[in-house]
C-alpha cells in the first residue's frame, strides 16, 4: 500500500530519504519535499477531512493555499497545537503528528454525517438566520453551543503558545510577490537593473507552476531547471532577499505589505530559541504582483467526493511530488489545461478513461492530439454524478444533446475525477490596493484594469497564462519597476523560447447541466462552507440581489479560504438566476489576509510582560513588601488596599478609612498627572483653559481647577498651585494627564499661538506623598526644615517650596479626604526614602498606609467627584454643582460659550445628588439604574444611574452618589434602584455626607 | 501603516508617531459669546466628512509635538500635501489636478 501510489520516478521529492509521520494515529512514510497532502495521497489515503456543515467525507481538492477541504491539526508537542492548517501547505518532516478535524468518533465513521441526510432545506441558504431566531436567550445556552459543536473547524489550542514570534521592518526598491515564471523573471530583471529586491513565495520551494511542469522547456532547459538556475543567480546577488515559506497576506496604503514567514514549522527539532514565524512589514518603492491563478472546480452533483480534484492539482501531485492521486481517472474539463493533466497522468501510469469536454466541438489542437494518442475524448459532454461516498468509484458521463437536454448517463469506473473549469487570476493583492478590475468578457475573467500607482501585475494574475508570455511580461514588469524605483537600465525585453507546454485556454463558470433531480443532489460551489448551487439559486429566489448579500446569506466565500475556489462560480450562478451578465452583479470585496495568519505573528513580542508598559510608583516596592494588593489604573499599578494579618479587602478598607479620620494615613499619589505651565502669559493661558479665574491667584496659593472641552463638558480637574507669577504646578487626574497636555498643546499651538507659555509634563519627575488626617501636621513638621506649617502661616490650599529630610520639596496643603492634609512632592528618585522617613515618623501617631479604595470612600464621604466616575463626557459643571468654580467675569474660556446653549440650561438635566438607602446596610451597585417607581413599566426610561457607592466607616452606613434627572429638585424624595431580586428604595440627599462646614479641613 | 511627512521635521515618518486631530480650518471665533446658538452648534459638531480629499489636522505627537494640517484622500489614504498650522488652506482642485498628472 505504502509505495503503490508513488510514481516510478521523477518529482522533486528526495526518494533516498524516508520520513515517518502519523495521520489520525496511523503511521505512514513519505519523503523530504512532500507536503502532508502529497504524502497521504502517495500512501493511498484519500479521505482527509469532513465538511463544515454536512460532515461529508472530503479528500484533497487542490495542491496549494486555496485548499478548502483537507484541513488538519498539527501537534508539535509541548502545547504547540495548530488547527485548521491546509494539508497542502504542511511540509512533511520527521515525526509530524497530524489529525483530521470536525469528525466524531473517527474520520470514516462520523456521527455528524447525519446532517447530510436530513430533509432537503433544513440546512439550506440562510438557515442560520431562519432557524436560530427566537428566543434571544436561547443563543447563549442552546444555539451557539449547538452550532459550535455541529459545524466546526479544529479545536483551539488549550495551552498558552510556548513559541515566540518576531517582527521585522524592511525596505526595498522592488517587492516581487510570487516566485513562479512571472515573479522569477521580474526579480531577475529588477536585480539586473541594480534594484534592491525582495522576492517572496508562499511555498517551501520557489518556482510556482514551473515545478509542476513535465515537458516544458525554457530556452533549451527544462522549466524546473530554469527555475533552479534563476534562483541560484538571484541568491548570489547581495541586493536580493529571497523569502520562501513567506505569504504576502496583505497590501496596505503607500506600498506597505504584510508578509508572514514560517521559520520552524517544517523542522523536526527546531532550536527553541528560533522564532516560529516572522512578520515582515515591507515598504516597497515598487511592487510586482505575480501571484498566479487559481483553478476553478466544475459544479456538478457529488463533485465533492474524495477523489474529485482540480486537474492542475493532480498534475502537481504527479509531476512535482511523484504521488498518484488515483489509478484510473476521468478528466472533466472546460479548459485546455485538462488535457495537460490527462497527458501527464498518462505518462505517470494512471489510466485516463475519458476526457469529458464540456465545450462543443470541433476539437481544438489539444483535443486532436489527445485523440491521436488514443484517449477517449468526448465533446459537449458532462459528468452528471459521482459514485462512492468515502472515495470515487465511478463517474456518470453524458452528452448534451442539440436541444440542450442531458443524458442518458454512462457509468465509467474510476477512482479519480479531475475538474478543469479554467483559471481565476489571483487579483487579491491588486484589489486590496484598491485596484480596479475589468471583466474580460471573451475569456470570462476579472483581470486588473490598470495598475495601481507603484505596482504592476504580471503573469497569470494578470490573465497572462502561457509560460513564455508570463516570463516576458514578468521580465518587463521587473525592469519597469526597477526604473520606476530610480534604477537605470536599458534592457527591458526578453523573449524566451518555450516549448512543450499546453497553455490554458477556455473555461466555464457556474453550474453544469445534468439530468438529475435537483432537489436530491448536492453540487458544491463552496466546499469549505458547504454551499451548493441550490443554496445560491434559493437566495436569489428569496429576493437577494446584491452579490454581497447573497454571499452573507448563503455564506458562500466566507470560510477560511475566503472563496478562492468558489467566488466566481457562485457569482456566475447568481448572475444566471438574476438573468444578468456577470459584471452587472458585481464582485465581493477582497480583504486581507489572503490566508489565515496566526495571532502570534501579529502579536510578535508584545505578550506577557511586554504586552503593555507597566508604570510603577516610587513606593511600589515598599507597598508590595507591606502586602499591598494592586489595581491597574491606566498603565499604573496602584496600591488598592494594604491588608494586615489576613484581613479581607472589606475589613482592610474600613480600617484604613477609620484610621485616616481618627489620626491619619499615608497615600501614594504619585500617579497624579503633573504639568509645569511656565511663561509670562501662563496665568492668561490657564484663564482660557480652565473655568476658574487665575489672574488674582497669589503666589503660594492653590486653586481647584476644572477643565472643560469646547462642548462644555467636564474633561478633567485637579489642584493648581502658583509657585511664581509666571510658574504654575498643574495637577491632573491619573488617567487624564496625556489627554490634558495634548488639549493644552492643541489650544496653545493652534488657537492661542500668541501666548508665551511653555508646557512640560512632570508626572514622573515628582513622587507625591499624601499625608492626611488630624495629625498630618504633627507627622510632617519635624521633617520639614524651612517651611512654617502653622495653621495660619500655611492655610488650606497653599503651596510652599522648601526641603523635607534634606530633599527639595514642593509642599501642598490640600485634601482629597476632607481632613487636614498635605501632599509632599519630592524628586521621584527620593520618593521611597522620603516616604519611609515620613512613615517612620507617622508610626508615632498610629498612621496607616491607605490605598485607592479607601481614598475613593473618603472623598465620596465629602462629595468630591472623580472625573470619569461621576462624569461621562456629558456632564457640565452645573450638573455637578460646581458653578462656584466658574469664573463668570472672564470673557472667554474653553467651553464657556457651550454652557450657554439651551440644552445645557434645561432643568431636567441629570444632576449630581447623594443617595441614602432606606436600609443602611445595603450598598448600591455602581452603574445601577434609578427609577421613580419600584416596578416601572417595561420601556420606562431611567432617571439616572448610581456613579459611586460604598460602605462608610465614618457614617456607619452605606452612601452613594448618583446622576439623576432634575436631581437637585428631588431632595428628600424616595426613588428606586431596580435589581434582579427587588427594587431598592433610596432617599435623595445633598452629595456631601460628612463635615459640611469643612472644619476638619481647616484644622 | 501610513507614512506622513511632518512639515516641521521635513521627513516622512510612520503613522505611529502621529495623532489624528479632526478636520482642519474649523476656526474658533474670536469672541464666542457673540456667536448665535445654531452657528455655535455647527462649529462644535458639524464636519464635512467627504469621500475624497479631506483637509485635516495631525499632530507629530511622538516627534516634534507640533500640530499641522494635511490633505488626505479618505478612500485611498493618499496624502497630497502637509503644511504648517496657520498656513492657508491649499487649492484642493489644483492639488488634485497636479496629482493626477
Ligand atoms: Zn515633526
Amino acid at each position: 500500500m505504502t509505495v503503490s501510489f508513488r510514481t516510478a520516478s521523477g518529482g522533486r521529492i528526495d526518494r533516498d530519504r524516508t520520513i515517518r509521520f502519523t495521520f489520525d494515529g496511523t503511521a505512514y512514510r513519505g519523503h523530504p519535499g512532500d507536503t502532508l497532502a502529497s504524502a497521504l495521497l502517495a500512501n493511498g489515503v484519500r479521505l482527509m477531512g469532513r465538511s463544515f456543515k454536512y460532515h461529508r467525507p472530503r479528500g484533497v481538492l487542490a495542491a496549494g493555499a486555496e485548499e478548502p477541504n483537507a484541513l488538519v491539526s498539527v501537534d508539535r508537542g509541548g502545547g504547540r497545537w495548530t488547527p485548521n492548517l491546509r494539508a497542502t501547505q504542511v511540509e512533511l518532516h520527521e515525526g509530524l503528528v497530524a489529525t483530521s478535524q470536525n469528525r466524531w468518533p473517527s474520520l470514516s465513521h462520523d456521527v455528524g454525517e447525519l446532517n447530510d441526510v436530513v430533509p432537503p432545506g433544513v440546512f439550506s441558504a440562510g438557515f442560520y438566520y431562519k432557524t436560530f431566531m427566537q428566543p434571544a436567550s436561547a443563543w447563549a445556552n442552546l444555539y451557539e453551543p449547538f452550532i459550535r459543536r455541529a459545524a466546526g473547524l479544529g479545536q483551539a489550542p488549550s495551552q498558552a503558545d510556548p513559541d515566540h514570534y518576531t517582527h521585522r521592518y524592511a525596505f526595498c526598491d522592488v517587492l516581487v510577490v510570487g516566485a513562479g515564471a512571472a515573479g522569477l523573471a521580474a526579480a531577475l530583471a529588477a536585480a539586473q537593473a541594480g534594484a534592491r529586491v525582495i522576492l517572496c513565495d508562499e511555498q517551501a520551494e520557489c518556482g510556482g507552476g514551473l515545478l509542476g511542469e513535465r515537458d516544458a522547456v525554457i530556452d533549451g532547459v527544462p522549466a524546473s531547471d530554469w527555475a533552479a538556475s534563476t534562483l541560484a543567480t538571484l541568491s548570489g546577488d547581495k541586493r536580493v532577499t529571497l523569502l520562501p515559506r513567506t505569504q504576502c497576506f496583505g497590501a496596505y496604503a503607500q506600498n506597505f505589505f504584510g508578509l508572514v514567514q514560517r521559520l520552524t514549522d517544517h523542522l523536526p527539532h527546531p532550536d527553541p530559541r528560533m522564532p516560529r514565524e516572522r512578520l515582515w512589514k515591507v515598504r516597497a518603492r515598487q511592487v510586482v504582483l505575480a501571484t498566479g491563478a487559481i483553478e476553478r472546480p466544475l459544479v456538478f452533483p457529488e463533485n465533492d467526493r474524495p477523489g474529485v480534484m482540480l486537474a492542475g492539482a493532480a498534475r502537481a501531485y504527479v509531476n512535482r511530488y511523484g504521488a498518484k492521486p488515483g489509478d484510473r481517472a476521468v478528466v472533466f474539463t472546460a479548459c485546455d489545461s485538462g488535457y495537460a493533466a490527462a497527458h501527464d497522468l498518462t505518462a505517470a501510469g494512471i489510466v485516463v478513461s475519458a476526457i469529458v469536454d464540456l465545450r462543443p466541438g470541433p476539437d481544438g489542437p489539444v483535443a486532436a492530439t489527445a485523440r491521436g494518442a488514443g484517449l477517449d475524448v468526448r465533446s459537449n459532454a458532462v459528468v452528471t454524478g459521482v459514485e462512492g461516498r468515502l472515495g470515487v468509484r465511478a463517474a456518470m458521463v453524458a452528452t448534451i444533446a442539440g436541444n440542450g437536454l442531458v443524458g442518458p448517463s454512462e457509468r465509467i469506473s474510476c477512482d479519480l475525477v479531475l475538474m478543469a473549469g479554467g483559471w481565476t487570476p489571483a487579483v487579491h493583492l491588486h484589489s486590496q490596493m484598491r485596484g480596479k478590475l475589468r471583466f474580460d468578457a471573451e475569456r470570462e475573467m476579472y483581470v486588473p484594469a490598470a495598475p495601481v500607482e507603484g505596482s504592476r501585475s504580471a503573469g497569470a494574475c494578470n490573465g497572462t497564462f502561457g509560460i513564455a508570455e508570463a516570463l516576458a511580461e514578468g521580465f518587463s514588469a521587473g525592469a519597469d519597476a526597477a526604473r520606476a524605483a530610480g534604477r537605470e537600465w536599458s534592457e527591458r525585453d526578453w523573449s524566451p523560447v518555450v516549448s512543450g507546454e499546453i497553455v490554458p485556454d477556455g473555461g466555464f463558470h457556474g453550474a453544469v447541466p445534468h439530468d438529475r433531480d435537483v432537489q436530491k443532489v448536492k453540487a458544491f460551489v463552496d466546499f469549505q462552507n458547504d454551499v451548493t448551487e441550490k443554496d445560491i439559486r434559493l437566495a436569489v429566489r428569496e429576493g437577494f440581489r446584491s452579490i454581497e448579500h447573497v454571499k452573507r446569506y448563503t455564506t458562500n466565500g466566507m470560510a477560511t479560504d475566503q472563496g478562492k475556489t468558489s467566488n466566481m462560480n457562485g457569482l456566475a450562478i447568481a448572475a444566471g438566476s438574476l438573468g444578468k451578465p456577470i459584471p452587472e452583479v458585481g464582485l465581493t470585496t477582497f480583504r486581507a489576509p489572503y490566508t489565515p495568519v496566526t495571532f502570534g505573528a501579529f502579536a510578535g513580542h508584545s505578550r506577557g510582560d511586554l504586552f503593555d508598559p507597566i508604570r510603577r510608583t516610587p513606593t511600589h516596592d515598599w507597598a508590595r513588601a507591606q502586602g499591598a494588593v494592586f489595581e491597574d489604573v491606566g498603565m499604573w499599578k496602584r496600591a488598592w488596599y494594604i491588608p494586615r494579618g489576613g484581613e479581607t479587602m472589606h475589613a482592610a478598607v474600613l480600617r484604613e478609612c477609620r484610621t485616616v479620620r481618627e489620626t491619619g494615613g499615608l497615600f501614594d499619589a504619585s500617579t497624579l498627572g503633573k504639568i509645569e505651565v511656565v511663561g509670562p502669559d501662563a496665568a492668561e493661558f490657564l484663564n482660557r483653559l480652565y473655568t476658574n479665574p487665575w489672574t488674582k491667584l497669589e503666589t503660594g496659593r492653590c486653586r481647584y481647577g476644572l477643565m472643560l472641552n469646547e462642548a462644555g463638558f467636564v474633561m478633567d480637574d485637579g489642584v493648581v498651585g502658583r509657585l511664581a507669577p509666571d510658574r504654575f504646578h498643574v495637577t491632573t487626574t491619573t488617567g487624564g494627564a496625556p489627554r490634558v497636555l495634548a488639549h493644552m498643546e492643541d489650544y496653545l499651538q493652534t488657537e492661542f499661538p500668541e501666548l508665551r507659555v511653555w508646557l512640560t509634563s512632570t508626572t514622573e519627575q515628582w513622587a507625591v506623598i499624601a499625608v492626611q488626617g488630624p495629625n498630618a501636621r504633627a507627622v510632617l513638621q519635624p521633617l520639614v526644615a524651612d517651611i512654617d506649617m502653622a495653621r495660619e502661616a500655611m492655610p488650606h490650599m497653599s503651596v510652599r517650596e522648601g526641603t523635607i529630610c534634606g530633599v527639595p520639596a514642593r509642599l501642598f496643603r490640600v485634601s482629597f479626604t476632607g481632613e487636614l492634609g498635605f501632599e509632599v512632592n519630592v524628586p521621584a528618585e527620593y520618593g521611597q526614602a522620603v516616604w519611609e522617613a515620613i512613615w517612620a515618623e507617622s508610626q508615632k501617631h498610629g498612621f496607616c498606609a491607605y490605598g485607592t479604595e479607601a481614598m475613593h470612600v473618603l472623598r465620596a464621604e465629602k462629595g468630591y467627584i472623580i472625573v470619569g466616575q461621576e462624569t461621562d463626557g456629558t456632564v457640565t459643571p452645573s450638573d455637578l454643582g460646581l458653578d462656584w468654580a466658574i469664573g463668570k467675569a472672564k470673557p472667554d474660556f474653553v467651553g464657556k460659550r457651550s454652557l450657554a446653549r439651551p440644552d445645557m440650561l434645561k432643568p431636567d438635566r441629570k444632576q449630581l445628588v447623594g443617595l441614602l438607602t432606606v436600609d443602611p446596610a445595603v450598598v448600591l451597585e455602581e452603574g445601577a439604574q434609578i427609577t421613580a417607581e419600584a416596578s416601572p413599566v417595561k420601556g420606562t426610561a431611567a432617571l439616572g444611574h448610581v456613579t459611586s457607592a460604598y460602605e462608610s466607616a465614618a457614617l456607619g452606613r452605606s452612601i452613594a452618589m448618583a446622576l439623576v434627572a432634575g436631581g437637585r429638585s428631588r431632595l428628600g424624595e424616595t426613588l428606586y434602584v431596580p435589581m434582579p431580586n427587588a427594587a431598592i428604595a433610596v432617599t435623595v440627599v445633598e452629595p456631601v455626607f460628612l463635615d459640611r462646614e469643612g472644619s476638619r479641613l481647616d484644622a | 501603516m501610513l507614512l506622513i511627512r511632518c512639515p516641521y521635521c521635513q521627513t516622512d515618518r510612520p503613522e505611529l508617531e502621529f495623532r489624528y486631530g479632526g478636520e482642519a480650518h474649523v476656526s474658533r471665533a474670536q469672541d464666542p459669546s457673540s456667536v448665535p446658538d445654531a452657528a455655535w452648534a455647527e462649529f462644535l459638531y458639524m464636519r464635512t466628512n467627504p469621500k475624497g480629499f479631506h483637509v485635516e489636522r495631525w499632530r507629530h505627537t511622538h516627534g516634534c509635538g507640533r500640530f499641522f494640517n494635511a490633505v488626505r484622500h479618505t478612500v485611498t489614504d493618499r496624502f497630497l500635501a502637509t503644511y504648517r498650522a496657520g498656513e492657508p488652506k491649499p487649492d484642493l482642485e489644483a492639488l488634485a489636478r497636479e496629482a493626477a498628472r
